[in-house]
C-alpha cells in the first residue's frame, strides 16, 4: 500500500499548498481594501470634527469684525480674510505670467537642454520645504526693505505656486490637438499669435483650474508667511482707504500703504490662536479652520471635476 | 501677402515686426527668458542660503551638523550645534515612512489592481484630499483630538511592549507625556500627510506596467496576490522606491503640523515617546526672535541643510521614477 500512501501525501500536500495560496491571496487582497478604509478615517474625522467645532462659531460678525481684546465677547477675523485675499492676489500676480510663459516653452520644447533643465528645476522647486521659501524671501525682501509686508508674503506664496502652475499649464497645452496649431500656422499667423490666440484659449479652462488648484494650496500655507507677512491684527483695508481718500492720496499711494504693511492670513491666525490658552481663542481657531477647509476642499473638488471633464472631452 | 508701402516702411512698428519675423523672436525670447528665470530662481534660493549662512559656516564648521550625544543650542552663549534638530527630523520622518509605506502600498494596489471602476475615481479623490487639507488644520486637530485619543494609547502600548528590551529601550523610553506631544505624535501626523504622495506615485507606477506582465503571471497559474507581489512590485521597484523617497522629502520639510504636536523641547533623550524639535519646527519657532546675527546665520544654515537634503532626495527620486517611465512604452499602458 506504499503507492496509495505516497499519493495520499502528495494529494494532501497539494491541497494544503493550494489552499494556503488561495487564503494568502484572499487575506492580502482584503488587507489592501482595509488599508484604504484606514486612510480615509482621518479624512472624515478631521472634516467632521472641524465642522462640529467650527460651525457654532461662524456668524456674521466673525466675517465682518476685527478681533476684540481678550475677555470681550464676539469679534471676528476680518483682518485675516482681507490679508489672505491680498497675499493670494499678489501671489497670483507674480506667479501666473512667468509660470504660463515658461509652460509654453516646456510644452513646445520638452527635449531641449533648457526644456529638461526647466522640468528638473520645476520638480526641485516643488520639493523645497515651504519654510525654506520663507527664509529665502526673508533674505530677499524683508531684510533689504527693513520691514515685514504683504508684498513679501505674496512673493513667498508665488514661488510656492509656480511649480503647480507650470505643470498644469504645460499638461493642458499638450492636450490641445496639433491640428489646431498647424492650421493656425498654415493660415500665416506667426508663432506668438498662434500661441496666444489659438492654443491659450483652447486650453484656458484647464489652465484656470490649475490656477485655482495652486491658489487653494497656497491659501492654506502658513510656514512661508511666518517671517514674511508676519501678522497684524489691526490691519483694516477699509480704514486705510478711508484715511487715504480723506488725505487726497492717489490710488497708488493707497495701494502701496496696503501692500507695505504686515498682514495676517487665515492659517497664520489659526496658528496663533491655537497656541493661546484661552477657550474663546481656541474656538475661534476652529472657526478659522472651518473657513479654510471649506475654501480649500471646495476649490479642490470643483477644479478636479472640471479637469476630469475637460480631459475626457479633449481625448474623447 | 501684405503690400508694404513706402510710408509704412518708415513706420518703426513695421520695421520691428519684420526684423523679428513678425514678433516670433520677441515671443520666443520672452518665453525662454521666463524658463531661464525659473532655473535662476532655484539657483538663487541655494545661493542666498549659502551666502546668508556664511558666518555660521565659517565659525562653526562641520561641527555644526555632525552627530553628537551632548549637542547644545544656546543663543545666549553662542553655542550652536544642530544635531538635536537633525536627529528629530530624521527619526520622525523615518518612523513616518515605516508606517506610511505599507499603508500606501496597500492603497495603491487596491486602487490600481482591484478596485471596481466606479469606485476608483472617488477613492482617488478622497486620498488626494488628504493632501489638500492645510497643514495647520492637521496641527489643530492633532493637538485636540489625535494626540489624546490615538497617540497617547499607542505610545503607552509601545512603551509597555518595547520599553524594557535592551536596545529598543533607547528609542522607546517612556512614558509618553499626558498631552501626547512627542516625536511619536509628529511621526504619526506625518504618516497621514505623506500617504497621498506615496500612494499617487506608486499607483501611477503600477498603472504604467504593461498588461502583458499581468497576463503572463496569471497564465502561469499565479494567484492575483502572487502576480502583484512577485511580478508587479519587482517590475516597478525603482519607481516605487522613488515614490518613497519623495514621501520622505515631504516629511522632512513639513513644518506647521509638526511644530504644533512635537512639543518643541530640547530634551537630551533620543526617545520617540519624548517631546523634541525638528529642523523645520526650530525655524518656525525661533527665526522670528533671533537674538544675534550669529543666531540668524546658524538658523539659515539649518535651512540650507534642509534645502540640500531635499534637493538630493528629489534628484534621486526623479531619476528612479523616470527610469520606469522610460522603459515602458506609452502604448503598453493599462
Amino acid at each position: 500500500m506504499t503507492v496509495t500512501r505516497f499519493q495520499e501525501l502528495i494529494a494532501k500536500n497539494q491541497v494544503a499548498h493550494s489552499r494556503r495560496r488561495r487564503i494568502t491571496n484572499a487575506v492580502m487582497l482584503s488587507v489592501t481594501g482595509l488599508l484604504t478604509l484606514l486612510a480615509l478615517i482621518p479624512l472624515f474625522w478631521i472634516i467632521g470634527y472641524v465642522i462640529y467645532r467650527g460651525g457654532p462659531t461662524l456668524n456674521w460678525d466673525f466675517f465682518t469684525q476685527l478681533p476684540r481684546p481678550l475677555g470681550v465677547k464676539g469679534g471676528g477675523i476680518l483682518h485675516s480674510i482681507e490679508g489672505t485675499i491680498i497675499i493670494t492676489f499678489l501671489a497670483c500676480l507674480f506667479a501666473i505670467p512667468p509660470g504660463v510663459l515658461a509652460a509654453f516653452y516646456a510644452a513646445r520644447n520638452p527635449n531641449t537642454t533648457l526644456g529638461i533643465a526647466l522640468r528638473f528645476s520645476t520638480d526641485v522647486l516643488a520639493g523645497i520645504p515651504s519654510i525654506v521659501m520663507g527664509l529665502f524671501v526673508y533674505d530677499l525682501m524683508v531684510v533689504p526693505m527693513k520691514h515685514f509686508s504683504a508684498l513679501a508674503g505674496g512673493v513667498a506664496l508665488a514661488i510656492l505656486m509656480l511649480p503647480t502652475i507650470i505643470r498644469t499649464t504645460e499638461e493642458m497645452l499638450k492636450l490641445v490637438p496639433h491640428t489646431l496649431r498647424e492650421g493656425s500656422l498654415a493660415l500665416g499667423a506667426p508663432e506668438w499669435k498662434t500661441s496666444l490666440s489659438v492654443l491659450f484659449p483652447a486650453a484656458l479652462n484647464g489652465i484656470v483650474t490649475g490656477f485655482l488648484l495652486a491658489i487653494a494650496r497656497a491659501a492654506g500655507e502658513t510656514a512661508p508667511l511666518l517671517f514674511t507677512a508676519l501678522g497684524n491684527d489691526t490691519f483694516n483695508v477699509g480704514l486705510i482707504v478711508k484715511g487715504g481718500v480723506q488725505a487726497h492720496q492717489n490710488i497708488f499711494t493707497i495701494l502701496g500703504r496696503i501692500v507695505n504693511q504686515p498682514v495676517d492670513s487665515l492659517p497664520l491666525t489659526l496658528w496663533k490662536y491655537a497656541q493661546q490658552p484661552y477657550p474663546e481663542r481656541i474656538s475661534q481657531s476652529w472657526g478659522v479652520a472651518l473657513i479654510l477647509m471649506i475654501f480649500v476642499l471646495l476649490t479642490e473638488v470643483v477644479t478636479r471635476l472640471w479637469i476630469e471633464n475637460r480631459k475626457r472631452s479633449m481625448q474623447g | 501677402m501684405k503690400i508694404v508701402t513706402s510710408s509704412q516702411r518708415d513706420n518703426w512698428i513695421v520695421r520691428i515686426r519684420r526684423s523679428t519675423h513678425h514678433g516670433d523672436i520677441l515671443w520666443s525670447g520672452l518665453v525662454i527668458l521666463m524658463s531661464v528665470f525659473v532655473l535662476v530662481l532655484v539657483l538663487e534660493i541655494g545661493w542666498m542660503l549659502w551666502q546668508q549662512s556664511v558666518e555660521a559656516r565659517h565659525t562653526l564648521g562641520w561641527d555644526f551638523i555632525l552627530p553628537r550625544l551632548d549637542s547644545s543650542w544656546d543663543p545666549a552663549t553662542g553655542v550652536f550645534q544642530a544635531w538635536a534638530f537633525i536627529y528629530g527630523t530624521l527619526i520622525t520622518s523615518i518612523f513616518a515612512i515605516i508606517l506610511a509605506v505599507p499603508i500606501s502600498f496597500g492603497i495603491s494596489i487596491f486602487l490600481a489592481e482591484l478596485c471596481p471602476q466606479q469606485l476608483r475615481m472617488p477613492l482617488n479623490w478622497m486620498i488626494e484630499l488628504l493632501a489638500a487639507i492645510p497643514s495647520v488644520v492637521y496641527g489643530l486637530w492633532g493637538i485636540f483630538i489625535f494626540l489624546p485619543q490615538v497617540v497617547v494609547p499607542v505610545g503607552d502600548a509601545l512603551f509597555a511592549a518595547f520599553g524594557h528590551i535592551p536596545v529598543l529601550q533607547l528609542v522607546f523610553t517612556g512614558p509618553i507625556p499626558q498631552s501626547g506631544s512627542s516625536r511619536l505624535a509628529a511621526a504619526m501626523i506625518l504618516t497621514i500627510m505623506i500617504i497621498p504622495t506615496i500612494t499617487a506615485i506608486t499607483r501611477d507606477v503600477l498603472l504604467a506596467i504593461p498588461n502583458s506582465q499581468r497576463e503572463a503571471a496569471m497564465g502561469l497559474g499565479a494567484t492575483r496576490w502572487e502576480m502583484i507581489w512577485q511580478v508587479l512590485l519587482p517590475y516597478g521597484l525603482s519607481g516605487i522606491l522613488g515614490a518613497v523617497i519623495l514621501g520622505l522629502g515631504r516629511a522632512l520639510g513639513e513644518t506647521m503640523a509638526v511644530t504644533m504636536v512635537i512639543g518643541n523641547s530640547l530634551e537630551s533623550s533620543g526617545s520617540l515617546l519624548k517631546p523634541g524639535y525638528t529642523m523645520a519646527s526650530l525655524l518656525a519657532n525661533e527665526f522670528g526672535e533671533s537674538v544675534s546675527s550669529m543666531h540668524t546665520s546658524a538658523m539659515v544654515e539649518i535651512g540650507l541643510t534642509l534645502f540640500v537634503i531635499t534637493l538630493i532626495l528629489n534628484i534621486i527620486a526623479r531619476f528612479l521614477v523616470w527610469q520606469v517611465a522610460r522603459r515602458t512604452p506609452q502604448e503598453a499602458r493599462a
